[in-house]
């Protein structure tokens, strides 16, 4: 039932990433909800940047990318980059690369 | 999970004020069950007429998948008795709103096992209130135990992953939380601990089952201690005052109408599943312009998503931790919403339990008449000479 445990997959802002097929992306007046089909995992997006990011990073070569055309500074990368990290350790999140 | 330059008011602020649609979402698709529990929420036991036909529950589906409802928890009611129960179930995957259903394991076979591990939307979750027969009997009645232990057999030997034992933390059972642990470990599950309510039948057992203020800290201290890996609805913030801030897993918030609500099998719209009662009923989906009509514009609704009054718990060093507690809890055993919880940490619900208290009574009730049988053999299944009198009188499997 439960899809097996993700692989420790570490977050590299560098490569390609997307939503994994089981995720669904629900919007809500203070970001959005995130629900995983296969591990029935719930995660919020607590603002409608980081919505933007996740939402555009199928079609963004890799993450960094996303950010910057979500208009994120590099200076303000960090609090954005940790989120889609975690997003990555709960398999929300998919290497384009590897998949 | 993300920061932004500006602070964000927390997440649980947030669903205080509701959400675009329910996170977690209980339909109840009948009143009809096999079994008579002592504690039932909904006072189940006889199916009601004018429960949803297969086309008008799809209709609500439909409605679900559009408002991106995730999942639905099904219960009842024993929900597996009804004819369309599988293609309903079948029905709603098939449409994104995944399915996690309750039941006391009675059509559990191996068949309906194999289909149930084939499949990688749907969670099952087997109700014991006791790891023994004698104290889970007592409670859900003769046979039951058995019934649950066959349910969980046959998913185990099909190959079904993870399926949930589904307990109701009573004063008998506290003592076996480590037995019930076993328990799923031996069938490889996941075990769920929740509050017992004083909601339906559970109103006229609470008195006696409900734990005891030392039984309380045991339970907290074992869900701190040993609990990372066990489920428990968010249903016990009421005790999050025990301990540090954060100890117990969950929002620690009453989600009553702002990120939860109950479907009845009838339509009915209640603000949970422990709320059976006119003062929590929202709607109802038939005679209002569907569900999402309801959850957004009802005026029960948007009550509960202002702000709340701390009332007598203003002055309470714990009121950020409980919040008040549970509204059913409150309501159902007589005490005022805007005071103490009836199991309140602090010990103030004690003193208002012991004061003249007038029990409010649901006017919706599904229990069959008369007495439970006496145990009569492992097969709790009879068949009938003449028949039944009424057509809802009978136990409907």
């Amino acid at each position: 039932m439960t899809a097996p445990a993700a692989n420790a997959v570490a977050f590299d802002p560098g490569l390609g990433w997307r939503l994994h097929h089981q995720v669904s992306v629900r919007p809500e007046p203070f970001g959005a909800l995130l629900y995983h089909f296969g591990t029935r995992k719930l995660s919020f997006l607590k603002n409608r940047t980081i919505v933007d990011v996740v939402k555009s990073l199928d079609e963004q070569p890799d993450a960094i990318a996303a950010l910057r055309a979500a208009g994120i500074g590099d200076q303000q990368q960090a609090p954005y980059l940790h989120a889609l990290g975690v997003l990555v350790k709960s398999n929300m999140l998919v290497c384009k690369e590897t998949q | 999970m993300t920061t932004t330059e500006r602070p964000v008011p927390r997440l649980v602020d947030q669903f205080e004020l509701g959400l675009d649609a329910p996170i977690c979402l209980t339909w109840e698709l009948t009143y009809a069950c096999n079994l008579s529990c002592v504690h039932c929420l909904s006072s189940s036991g006889k199916r009601d007429p004018r429960e949803l036909s297969t086309e008008q529950c799809k209709d609500i589906i439909d409605e679900l998948e559009r408002m991106q409802v995730f999942y639905v928890n099904i219960g009842g009611g024993e929900p597996t008795v009804r004819p369309d129960f599988w293609e309903l179930v079948d029905y709603a995957t098939a449409h994104h709103v995944g399915v996690k259903f309750s039941t006391n394991g009675v059509r559990i076979n191996q068949e309906v096992a194999a289909k149930l591990a084939a499949s990688d939307y749907v969670d099952v979750q087997i109700s014991l209130d006791g790891a023994t027969a004698e104290v889970n009997d007592a409670v859900r009645g003769p046979g039951s135990f058995a019934m649950a232990i066959r349910a969980l057999e046959n998913l185990a030997a099909a190959g079904f992953k993870d399926a949930k034992i589904s307990v109701v933390a009573t004063r008998h059972n506290v003592d076996q939380l480590d037995e019930f642990k076993a328990l799923a470990d031996q069938y490889g599950a996941t075990l769920r601990i929740t509050r017992l309510r004083p909601s339906g039948r559970g109103a006229d057992v609470w008195d006696e089952l409900h734990p005891t203020p030392a039984q309380q800290v045991q339970l907290y201290d074992w869900l701190v201690a040993r609990g990372e890996r066990v489920l428990t609805g968010d249903s016990f913030f009421h005790l999050s005052g025990l301990g540090e801030p954060g100890a117990l897993a969950g929002l620690n918030l009453c989600g009553a109408g702002r990120v939860v609500c109950l479907i009845d099998p009838v339509g009915d719209v209640y603000a949970c599943p422990f709320a059976i009662h006119d003062k929590f009923l929202a709607g109802n989906i038939l005679s209002s312009n569907g569900f999402q009509d309801v959850w957004q514009n009802s005026t029960l609704f948007r009550e509960l998503r202002e702000p709340q009054s701390a009332g007598a718990c203003s002055g309470c060093g714990h009121y950020d931790a409980c919040r008040g507690g549970c509204m059913a809890a409150k309501f159902f055993t007589g005490l005022p919403l805007d005071g103490p919880d009836p199991e309140c940490v602090q010990g103030y619900g004690e003193p208002a339990l012991a004061r003249e208290r007038d029990k409010p009574k649901s006017s919706v009730d599904h229990s069959r008449s008369g007495k439970r049988k006496t145990p009569s053999g492992p097969v709790p299944l009879t068949l009938l000479s003449v028949p039944p009198k009424k057509f809802c009188n009978e136990s409907p499997v």
